[in-house]
């Protein structure tokens, strides 16, 4: 008993020295090393261009670079920022996110200018999963209210995902103005829609209110995140539809085989754009401002946009997403933007305390 | 003062290193939720946790919890005496197995009971499974359907993403506690008073009620508070077999979790408060009963 108990001190101490010892080498000379603090399904994303970075780097600088990597949902990680976590930059799944490390103080206005494209290097948007052969019928959103259909989507209260996806479905219900952002004209089109709208009638929209209450009614689970919704789905194998991030409804295919799902686009849907900031407060700090920008800017090359597309998110750079069109085909899009006039105030109104979700969901007794 | 030699010398020390290693490990921590909580006004604090689904989340929390630790306090009795007063095979194996849900990760049992526990799962769909199998058997003997399909679903228990299913996982992780309390009372009991209830013409119901429960009965219900306390808190296994529905099946844990994805750190705290000093009403309550017990048994 007491040796077993010396063994078991003896890993745990070892295991510490393990999780300390990486971060106890940064900036000794030139090495460098940066925390990118990021939410749950760009793992994989960013472990390919994190590598990408490092070698184009060391080219350019002679500077060594490690990139570190922490991934969880995106609120959880907006918070273990603001609690303190020595990010670098982040790469959040939901603007509201980056607001909120801005309001408290780590993070100057304006971040959203610092970079190209609403500082999205890359974008997604949201979509359908289904069983094999749809055997529902699911086709467009109409149908995910249809009595006979059960809805997977996760809670937005704690997922990003979510919170795009009732966007989605909102704006599509309201007839929000959709673009094809694959091609130059499309996309300038849709940005100068966006900084011009002044009045927003889709929160005004009965029948979109409508919708989003009767789409929950069709939701038997509620996960916390969109990889928990993913495995409702594709695993535990409850509901008829998923809805999540397009990147995530390839994954799942990947992951549990293409023989079993159905990706179903919709007819219009929304622009997802996961932005990326520096946190200003950390990279003055630790001094590493100049590797923070060359690494953000560095997700808007040829290189990392490549990955990128790999990896089934939207690349903003035209050439490469029309190289991998046939899996991201062009769509009808609207924004955030010009639908409900940016992210602060979409937050404030759907998902923050007593807002429309906490009136869905307000028990009747 | 008449006061017995300490058998550890050094008083003063001992006190000193209680109080230090209490508050930094339990006052200090406590003191900060409650005065983070103050950052809210009485009535902000009022409307956080009279929010309906707050409220909602209280109820199936403590009810929930509470159903577990008294189906716990009954099996968790039978385990234990079981386990001391009838040798059988393995007896060994399955008293160290009594601990296992100290060590599981609970969201390991989580993901484990609400696989076993869907539709298709073994047990979720057992009858179903039951069917399948013995006409898979029967096909090859010959005798293709030889039960209707559906006709053993009344032994299906499809209970992943419902509320039954958070009390199953609650019973899992708040199994030992019962067990390990009432376990050594068992050992240490003398079977002589067994022997002279008997001989005094008392039967075996009677032995156990009059002689025997009233014996175990502060163990058995320390126990049943500790799995009752464990239940409250816990979070990993219970969000993934509940269907986390806001004012349905939502856990307190899980709304404090949801304000904290907010950044409502304050109303977090607040309902983190009020779930500390209810779980702290109920065990004083529950404290004050076993005191009562065992002085009843002096008395008596």
């Amino acid at each position: 008993m007491f040796r077993s108990k010396i063994a078991v001190i003896g890993l745990v101490v070892a295991a510490a020295a393990l999780a300390v010892g990486p971060a106890r080498q940064a900036r000794s000379g030139q090495d460098v090393t940066l925390l990118n603090v990021s939410y749950d399904p760009t793992r994989e994303l960013y472990s390919a261009i994190n590598d990408l970075f490092t070698e184009a780097y060391k080219a350019k600088t002679g500077v060594n670079v490690t990139v570190e990597q922490s991934h969880g949902g995106s609120s959880k990680q907006a918070r273990a920022v603001i609690d303190g976590l020595q990010a670098d930059v982040v790469t959040l799944g939901v603007g509201s996110d980056i607001l909120a490390i801005e309001k408290a103080g780590l993070i100057k206005p304006g971040w959203q200018d610092r970079f190209p494209d609403n500082a999205s290097p890359y974008t997604s948007t949201v979509a359908f999963l289904v069983r094999k052969g749809n055997p529902k019928h699911i086709k467009d959103w109409k149908d995910l209210l249809r009595s006979d259909v059960q809805v997977i989507v996760a809670n937005p209260k704690t997922s990003g995902a979510a919170r795009w996806s009732f966007l989605a479905l909102w704006g599509a219900t309201a007839g929000a103005k959709t673009y094809d952002l694959s091609t130059p004209e499309g996309l300038a089109a849709s940005i100068a829609a966006g900084k011009a709208a002044k009045d927003f009638p889709a929160y005004k929209n009965a029948a979109a209110l409508a919708a989003v209450t009767e789409l929950y009614k069709h939701v038997p689970v509620l996960d916390t995140g969109s990889r928990g919704a993913t495995v409702t789905f594709a695993q535990k194998g409850i509901g008829d539809v998923l809805l999540n991030w397009e990147n995530e409804l390839y994954l799942a295919q990947d992951e549990f085989g293409g023989d079993k799902f159905d990706i179903v686009y919709p007819s219009t849907s929304i622009l997802g754009e996961p932005p990326v900031a520096i946190v200003d407060s950390v990279v003055d700090k630790k001094k590493t401002r100049a590797v923070a920008q060359a690494y953000l800017d560095f997700l808007y090359s040829k290189a990392a946009q490549d990955v990128i597309g790999q990896w089934h998110y939207r690349p903003r750079d035209i050439e490469t997403l029309k190289k991998y069109s046939a899996e991201l085909p062009p769509l009808k899009l609207f924004t955030v933007d010009e639908t409900f006039g940016g992210w602060a105030r979409a937050q404030k109104t759907f998902f923050a305390d007593g807002g429309i979700f906490d009136q869905i969901y307000k028990p009747t007794n | 003062m008449g006061r017995a030699t300490p058998v550890i010398p050094g008083f003063s020390l001992t006190l000193g290193y209680t109080l230090f290693y209490l508050s930094l490990f339990v006052l200090i921590p406590l003191a900060g939720l409650v005065f983070k909580t103050t950052q809210l006004t009485w009535g902000e604090f009022w409307h956080t946790i009279t929010d309906p689904v707050v409220v909602a989340a209280f109820r199936l929390t403590f009810g929930a919890s509470a159903l577990a630790a008294l189906i716990n306090g009954i099996c968790g009795l039978m385990v234990a005496w079981v386990l001391v007063r009838e040798p059988f095979p393995g007896r060994k194996l399955f008293d160290a197995l009594i601990d296992f849900p100290f060590a599981l990760p609970t969201a390991v049992a989580g993901i484990a009971f609400s696989t076993l526990y869907i539709g298709s799962g073994w047990i979720g769909g057992f009858g179903d499974h039951l069917v399948s199998g013995t006409n898979w058997v029967a096909a090859r003997l010959g005798h293709p359907d030889f039960i209707p399909s559906g006709a053993l679903s009344f032994l299906d228990f499809p209970l992943s993403n419902t509320n039954a299913g958070i009390v199953v996982v609650l019973i899992f992780v708040g199994l030992p506690f019962v067990v390990r309390t009432v376990q050594p009372v068992l050992q240490e009991w003398d079977l002589e008073q067994e022997q002279a209830a008997e001989s005094l013409g008392a039967n075996g119901w009677t032995t156990f009620r009059r002689v025997i429960f009233p014996e175990i009965f502060p163990a058995w219900l320390s126990g049943m508070t500790l799995a009752f306390a464990r239940a409250i808190g816990e979070y990993g296994s219970v969000i993934f077999i509940a269907s986390n529905i806001p004012g349905k099946s939502q856990i307190v844990p899980l709304q404090i979790v949801t304000k904290l994805d907010e950044f409502q750190y304050s109303e977090a705290t607040a309902i983190g408060v009020v779930l500390l000093f209810a779980s702290l009403l109920i065990l004083l309550a529950i404290n004050g009963i076993e005191v009562w017990a065992r002085r009843r048994e002096q008395v008596a």
